[in-house]
């Protein structure tokens, strides 16, 4: 196979990120106990090393390389930035966890990369092939993942879980894939959109291959009714593991969607947007409505994602540029938010001790006014209220549904973003209303401390001043 | 106008800055005293720069004034507009009037972390006056409900026994309305061509199913603010948990935001809707008016007392609001509709000074007995007299007495409602003698009479109030008494704006 060097240039965050991994695999075999430092910092030099390389060959213009497998569009490369992003701040969270537990190993850092470059591949993905590559390589990565802390037997069922539900569901997606396979001969998107396009295909078989897709999709995506795995995952894992996946994969998963419907089968956008509009009903409500039942934060957090994915949904489904915009906007707020929400968790979160019931956070306010006040604005974000960047979130899917005609629709979604409301504001009552439980302090590294804060004052920065990320976001499409 | 200094951002963002200021001495000076007059200051402060906005106001114009307009989000077409007319310019001063008092009124009685008290109130305050200055829709919304979070750590930290609950109850009705109304800012913004400006709202020609739904998303967000019957019942709870402060700027600012919403949205937006679903709102305001009146009167919790006849003052409001579509038909006369619509505004600032006074009067005893059942009282007059005159005189001017500025306001009201329908009028009027009787019982039953035996160790012991609360109680009972002798100067700074309104409604239909 002869492969240009200008194409191979194209890839070359990918490939700096599985060198990079490989390095680490190797180095963290050989180095003694006390040098476990270099893993952290090779990792996180990983993350930049592939953020410069990405953000270097940003030009805006579409390139579509390796036998038209893989593309570097605009899309990809927010996404990807916000991936960099993201996962670099996982890693700083996690660290101190990651010490107190005893799984501050090559490990992690290795997996996580893998992870990362799996979700590096699926955003840039525009073949199927390449798209359920990256997708095995992420969702391998994290079922091991969840399952590293070996003595925890929470830990080891919510990976047999998620392991089994997740290779049903890529089962299902193959499935799809090869139905469409056949009735199109094609497995490159485009050329997919096109032959759809002609119309001289049956669209039953069309929409039978879709549905399996869908199932696939909106299982990833933690979709009711496909959600099932996702509480137990939540909760089961270790928290710097929850954190990640929580954050990124979101991303990922959005790219999975607007790769599949929008890409390749836009020309079926009436059959999956009933499909959609379903899904996203289901997931804000039984999202919001069982959330209210829990009593473990990373258990209740698991439901906000699930009510959380029913509105990034919103978006995609009027099918329109403004759509996906706006879903991207919600996704990447999701993403920032939800992080910030983790990093609070592992802040409470000490040796021997996991912060995970709600009643942990009783009284926080007085334990710490400053950590109190950072996770006030991340809950109140989350349950989108003004001026937090949440609420610039779900005002843009709603402004979009409202453009497409669906106002019962809107309706719908901010009555459950009404009931939704109720847990978030339930922790800012336990931080501020409740007496604490306990009066230990919180210790962190200086470098966690400025992380969690730029975090949460970024939540309310950027939910005053928008604009700019709202620009970035209508450049891509 | 004095267009050189921003006023209304610096009424804005002043109180805001302030508060966040405040937040950050709390760390090791939690008991100390540094933060009440450094607070005190900050709210005093707003108020001196909130005076020009009455004395350098324009009263012969209709248009917005102080106006300022800078982009705020250009990819959404949003503005920081600001800008006052006759109005909303009445409800800031209120607003910048009532926060040092209450500021004020809780120097000593704060003991638990006193800093985040003052910061919460600092910071509503800044976001009250953003409420009745915005002139963009978002930026309004943004305030609206931004408003919602300090008040629900205030009823939250510093309240009673049930405070949890009142608290998510408050925040939940409350945000329930406002989304209905954001969806219905989105259609509009998608009408308009993509802008938000609400004077450009008023300018939109709108279906009358449009107009309906609209009209029905912003009853839902009005409606709970006011509160209006039927859906007042997060009201009661939430005036006997909050603190005091926060009872008293709940009833003399916030319920306000509610009847000046319906002034600056519905009314003007959706001017036929209005039209014909105003006897739906007449009838939950006289709802409001006779029942909630009758309520009140079986109350034996005096928090409970005043907030019920809250909820029948400000049926009033919206009574005087709505009449106007009936005495348009029935006199074609502008003047006497805007009687009705300035009596209810003059209702609404009155109501501000009469309720929060009151609250702070139940604070009073609260403070000293920690009880606020009737029942625990019983001739208080004897060892409290300073504290029993301003009482009497509030309640006097709650009950509507000819003098204080209660009188003024409902005699408007009533007044136009006779050139609508003589039995609206009548039932209307029935408020002056469930108002007398409801606020006077209750005088009678706290105030009057002589001590009985087994209250000698609480009530025989009482102490007057102190130079701060007689100061506080002094300042709002002047406002009640010039306002109620010589309303003239408020009637002057809204009468242009209202005959615009009037004329605007008039003209769209």
């Amino acid at each position: 196979m002869n492969v240009p060097m200008s194409e191979l240039y194209v890839l070359l965050p990918e490939i700096f990120v599985l060198v990079m991994a490989c390095v680490i695999l190797l180095v963290s075999v050989y180095i003694p106990e006390q040098l476990r430092e270099l893993n952290y910092q090779l990792a996180q030099l990983t993350v930049i090393g592939a953020a410069v390389f990405t953000l270097g060959n940003s030009t805006g213009s579409t390139v579509v390389v390796m036998n038209s497998m893989f593309i570097h569009d605009p899309m990809s490369i927010v996404l990807k930035a916000f991936i960099y992003l993201i996962t670099f701040t996982v890693f700083l969270y996690s660290r101190q966890y990651l010490q107190d537990r005893d799984l501050y190993k090559g490990e992690y850092f290795v997996l996580s990369l893998y992870a990362m470059l799996g979700m590096q591949i699926m955003v840039s993905a525009c073949h199927f092939l390449t798209l359920y590559l990256g997708l095995e390589l992420l969702s391998l990565s994290l079922y091991a993942m969840v399952a590293m802390q070996r003595d925890s037997q929470q830990a080891t069922e919510a990976a047999m879980k998620y392991f089994i539900l997740g290779a049903l569901a890529s089962g299902m997606l193959l499935y799809g894939i090869s139905m469409l396979y056949g009735i199109t001969g094609t497995l490159e998107l485009q050329k997919l959109s096109a032959v759809i396009a002609e119309g001289n295909i049956d669209n039953k078989l069309l929409v039978f291959g879709l549905v399996f897709i869908i199932v696939g999709l909106a299982f990833k995506l933690g979709a009711v009714p496909f959600h099932m795995w996702l509480p137990d995952v939540y909760q089961g894992a270790p928290t710097a593991v929850t954190l990640f996946i929580s954050a990124a994969p979101k991303l990922a998963a959005f790219s999975l969607l607007m790769r599949f419907l929008v890409d390749g089968l836009s020309g079926l956008h009436s059959d999956w947007q009933a499909i959609l509009i379903i899904l996203s009903i289901l997931s804000m409500g039984l999202g919001n409505i069982v959330a209210i039942a829990q009593t473990n934060i990373k258990r209740m957090l698991a439901y906000s994602a699930i009510s959380h994915a029913g509105y990034l949904m919103l978006g995609i489904l009027t099918a329109t540029k403004d759509g996906y915009t706006a879903s991207m906007f919600y996704t990447i707020v999701y993403a920032l938010m939800s992080m910030g929400s983790f990093g609070v968790i592992l802040l409470l979160s000490r040796a021997g001790f996991e912060a995970e019931r709600l009643d942990d956070f009783k009284g926080l306010n007085e334990r710490n006014p400053w950590y109190a006040f950072i996770m006030m604005i991340l809950m109140l974000s989350m349950a989108g209220l003004p001026p937090m960047l949440g609420f610039w979130a779900k005002w843009s899917v709603l402004n979009q549904i409202v453009l497409s005609g669906f106002v019962w629709l809107a309706v719908l979604a901010v009555i459950f973003s009404v009931i939704g409301a109720f847990y978030y504001l339930r922790v800012i009552k336990l931080m501020y209303f409740d007496k604490p439980e306990s009066t230990e302090a919180i210790v962190a590294n200086a470098d966690m401390r400025i992380a969690i804060s730029l975090n949460g004052l970024g939540i309310l920065a950027l939910g005053l001043f928008p604009q700019m990320l709202f620009q970035i976001c209508s450049k891509v499409f | 106008m004095s267009a050189e200094l921003p006023l209304l951002s610096l009424l804005i963002w002043l109180p805001i800055a302030g508060g966040v200021w405040v937040l950050t001495q709390s760390k090791d000076s939690e008991d100390a005293l540094l933060v009440r007059p450094i607070a005190l200051t900050i709210a005093v402060l707003t108020f001196l720069f909130s005076l020009p906005l009455f004395f350098s106001f324009d009263i012969t114009t209709a248009s917005m004034q102080f106006e300022e307009k800078l982009p705020w989000i250009q990819a959404l077409n949003t503005y920081y507009h600001l800008g006052v007319d006759g109005i909303s310019m009445p409800l800031i001063l209120l607003t910048t009037f009532i926060t040092p008092l209450v500021i004020l009124s809780a120097w000593e009685v704060i003991k638990n972390r006193p800093a985040q008290y003052m910061a919460a109130f600092l910071i509503m305050e800044g976001l009250m006056n953003g409420v009745f200055a915005a002139l963009d829709a978002m930026l309004f919304y943004v305030f609206w409900e931004a408003m919602l979070v300090p008040m629900f750590i205030i009823i939250g930290v510093w309240g009673g026994a049930n405070r949890i609950y009142a608290s998510l109850k408050f925040f939940l009705y409350t945000l329930l309305g406002s989304v209905l109304m954001l969806v219905a800012l989105l259609y509009m913004y998608n009408q308009s061509g993509g802008q938000f400006s609400i004077l450009s709202f008023h300018q939109l020609n709108l279906s009358s199913t449009a107009q309906t739904l609209i009209f029905l998303a912003f009853l839902a967000a009005f409606a709970v603010k006011v509160p209006m019957w039927p859906v007042h019942t997060w009201l009661p709870d939430a005036h006997v948990e909050a603190p005091t402060g926060g009872s008293v700027v709940l009833a003399a600012i916030m319920l306000k935001m509610g009847t000046y919403g319906f002034l600056r949205f519905s009314l003007p937006i959706t001017p036929q809707a209005s039209h014909e679903l105003a006897w739906f709102i007449i009838l939950l305001s006289l709802i409001a008016v006779v029942y909630i009146g009758f309520v009140a009167l079986v109350q034996q919790d005096m928090k409970k007392l005043i907030a019920y006849s809250s909820i029948s003052h400000m049926g009033f409001v919206t009574l005087g609001f709505f009449i106007m579509f009936a005495i348009l038909q029935n006199t074609q006369s502008k003047d006497i509709a805007a009687m009705g619509i300035e009596g209810a505004m003059i209702q609404m600032i009155s109501h501000g000074f009469i309720s929060g006074a009151l609250f702070l009067c139940v604070g009073v005893l609260y403070d000293r007995l920690h009880s606020r059942e009737i029942s625990t009282y019983g001739g208080v007059a004897n060892t409290m007299p300073r504290f029993a005159m301003f009482v009497v005189l509030f309640a006097m001017a709650n009950a509507g007495l000819p003098g204080t500025s209660g009188f003024v306001g409902e005699f408007m009201v009533i007044l136009s409602s006779f050139q609508a329908n003589f039995w609206i009028a009548f039932l209307a009027s029935t408020t002056l003698i469930l108002g007398a009787a409801y606020t006077l019982w209750m005088i009678k039953r706290v105030i009057y009479g002589s001590i009985a035996d087994d209250k000698m160790e609480t009530v025989g012991r009482l102490t007057d109030i102190n130079a701060r609360e007689t100061f506080i109680l002094a300042i709002l009972a002047l406002a009640v008494l010039f306002f109620g002798i010589w309303p003239a100067p408020l009637q002057e700074v809204m009468h242009v704006s209202v005959m615009n309104l009037i004329e605007h409604v008039t003209r769209s239909q």
